[in-house]
């Protein structure tokens, strides 16, 4: 299958279908609108079911029932509906259910604005719910990358029996660029011996995430310790750009990177070795990567479209070996070019302490 | 009339007295005794005058009254 | 002699968590009874509450959802929906369904979703320790309203199957008791119908059990019944709602 020009939004949506995605619950919100009404005409074409929920809360409760089914099932949405969801995500985690959720992130706290911004790191990164659990998190920088994660990140959930997040954002959603969809046929989800579907010749299953007992709750965090471990330890994605030789680490995701690349380029034109890893995963956080430029860079510069969330991750990993400075727009502004220009030779010209 | 008999389940009871007022014959009173979870359990006074209705056991919230009732 | 009455096979052996007295368990044995006879032991997928029947799962042997507060029928649209063909309900008490997830009820209601709903009203958050339920009557004590629920200061019960019989995608609801054998052999009856509604693909159904809470109205187990007789049906009127049309037997 050649190139397509797609719209972010459908892109994702497409691809979740060929990732096997039977099933979508979600309810509108403005900048990801595309993806339920992508799912409303081509699902039933698979045989699926679409729905639109009376709110965010429900539709992720109907994930949650549509997973602990069996089927592969996705929701999305954006910031405030994001936040609707919490507690669902949570229920989601605690009983091991698979599924995929997408934010198109737009300017926030409260009802914000529509326009892009990476604000919701925090909330994707430290579990914005409630309790001990983590979500794999991919940080797309384009249209294809959307497209490959998304239908990866169906495998990945059932893998791990996890919830699996692709945070994208307002432009990365509302952008046209070429795509190509490396799947031709439509994918189908492992076995699930632990789904309810009736217990016909079977032990009745149940999907929970209440453990009364202490000591079988703590026997089951335990439990998800360890698969978080083995995430940690198998699905850290990054990308490398020009960093073997950097004096200065660019740390970014997600749109704001493709801008910190343009960055570097610049830079190396004026002779300034400037690098950019480019975190694919949010969370497993890619650590490696930038406690090893610790080694020879002088400094990095994290940016984001926030007022500084993933820099507190660049921090962990660098360890205090050296400064991490942090640059941001936020509101709905996109970082230009110039700007993170300027601030990379500011760095540099005061003399990184 | 039918004989029947009312089997109480001692371990299962909860002592809540429900089952003695539903009985059409008035057989079922609580036991002096407490049982294994320290409720004084509910007992038939006389099997020989059970009919075997069952209404006992349909107000049992425990689900611990099994009937048995001859044919008639 | 033979057996009349014995525990329905689709019950566990566990013995329940519920207060002495509490009719709740009379409730988890008649849907017990119910799958039992129309044999869909098999094919059923139950989901269950928060509160006080949220450890219903241990006496029902069926597939099982636990869900979050109030969501339950959110959850059972999910599974429904991926399994057209099993029989899928509900259990949730007046917090979950009345309160918390009003949201959740009246739209699974509105959008006919083929699922049952049973509706335990016992006018009382019962877990959480006594506290004024969205279904508490007025001038009823509670922990949160120790002087009596005062219809100037927190308004009035909240009637949901009179709420739902209004909407077109409820094909069946109504409202039984079980405080007495009598009315427990009707409420068979009619959680058997409803039942029967989703197997017969007719639309959303929906019973509202009336049930006694002796622990948290502070009353011995056989004056509870008489309060739920002389406080709760006069508020909450026995009866069916909806019927959208004769179930077919």
């Amino acid at each position: 299958m050649g190139k397509v020009l797609m719209k972010g939004n459908e892109a994702v949506a497409e691809a979740a279908v060929l990732g096997g995605c039977k099933y979508f619950f979600g309810y509108p919100i403005t900048p990801q609108n595309e993806i339920p009404e992508y799912m409303a005409r081509r699902l039933p074409e698979v045989g699926g079911t679409f729905l639109q929920a009376e709110s965010e809360i429900s539709a992720i409760n109907m994930v949650f029932g549509a997973s602990g089914s069996g089927a592969r099932v996705m929701t999305s949405s954006s910031g405030p509906g994001i936040s609707l969801k919490q507690e669902g995500i949570s229920y989601l985690a605690g009983a091991e259910l698979p599924c995929v959720i997408v934010n198109m992130v737009r300017g926030g706290p409260g009802l914000g604005n529509i326009g892009p911004a990476q604000s919701d790191y925090f909330q994707a990164t430290r579990g914005g719910g409630h309790g001990d659990y983590r979500l794999i998190v991919f940080g797309p920088a384009s249209v294809q990358e959307l497209v490959d994660v998304t239908i990866e990140a169906f495998e990945l959930a059932d893998r791990y029996r996890s919830p699996v997040m692709i945070l994208g954002d307002g432009i990365l959603g509302q952008m046209m660029e070429p795509v190509e969809f490396k799947t031709a046929k439509i994918k189908e989800g492992p076995d699930k011996p632990w789904a309810t579907t009736g217990a016909k010749g079977r032990k009745r299953n149940l999907i929970t995430s209440l453990y009364i007992v202490p000591e079988e709750l703590e026997k089951h965090c335990l439990k998800l310790k360890a698969k978080y471990d083995e995430i940690s330890a198998n699905e850290k994605r990054y990308e490398s750009y020009f960093t073997d030789d950097a004096e200065i680490v660019l740390a970014a995701y997600g749109t704001t990177a493709r801008i910190c690349k343009a960055v570097v380029d610049r830079a190396r034109e004026d002779g300034i070795k400037a690098g950019l890893i480019r975190p694919v995963t949010l969370w497993p956080f890619p650590d490696r990567p930038f406690n090893e430029a610790a080694d020879y860079a002088r400094a990095f510069l994290t940016v984001e479209m926030s007022n500084g969330q993933m820099v507190d991750d660049v921090r962990l990993a660098v360890n205090g070996k050296k400064p991490v400075y942090f640059y941001g727009r936020t509101g709905g502004i996109v970082p230009s070019k110039a700007e993170i220009y300027a601030e990379v030779r500011k760095i540099l010209e005061g003399g990184a302490r | 009339m039918a004989r029947g008999r009312a089997i109480i389940d001692e371990d299962r009871c909860k002592g809540c007295e429900l089952c003695t007022t539903v009985c059409p014959q008035g057989l079922i009173r609580m036991s002096r005794q407490l049982n294994a979870l320290g409720f004084h359990f509910a007992v038939v006074t006389d099997q020989e005058e059970c009919r075997g209705c069952t209404l006992c056991a349909v107000m049992c919230p425990d689900v611990a009254i099994e009937v048995e009732k001859e044919r008639e | 002699m033979e057996k009349v009455f014995t525990r329905p096979k689709s019950m566990t052996d566990k013995p329940m968590h519920f207060c002495p007295g509490c009719t709740h368990g009379v409730i988890q044995r008649l849907v017990a009874e119910v799958i039992d006879e129309l044999g869909i032991q098999e094919d059923t997928i139950a989901v269950g509450p928060v509160g006080c029947a949220v450890f219903c799962y241990d006496y029902w042997d069926v597939d099982f959802h636990q869900a979050s507060h109030g969501r339950a029928p959110a959850v059972a649209t999910g599974v429904k929906r991926v399994h057209p063909d099993k029989v899928v309900f509900t259990l949730q008490g007046d917090g979950d369904i009345a309160a918390i997830g009003t949201t959740e009820i009246i739209h699974a209601a509105a959008r006919g979703e083929k699922i049952t709903c049973l509706f335990v009203n016992n006018s009382i958050y019962g877990m959480t320790g006594g506290q004024m339920a969205p279904t508490s009557v007025l001038s009823q004590k509670t922990t949160t309203t120790p002087a009596g629920r005062d219809k100037n200061q927190i308004g009035y019960p909240v009637k949901l199957t009179e709420m739902l019989a209004v909407l077109d995608g409820t094909a069946y609801c109504a409202r039984v008791s079980v405080h007495n054998p009598a009315n427990i052999l009707k409420a068979k009856e009619v959680i058997r119908k409803a039942f029967e509604v989703q197997l017969n693909k007719e639309g959303f159904s929906l019973v509202e059990i009336l049930s006694t809470c002796p622990t948290n109205w502070g009353l011995p187990p056989v004056e509870a019944v008489k309060w739920l007789e002389n406080n709760m049906i006069p508020c909450f009127p026995l009866g069916e709602y909806k019927v959208a049309g004769e179930v077919q037997r």
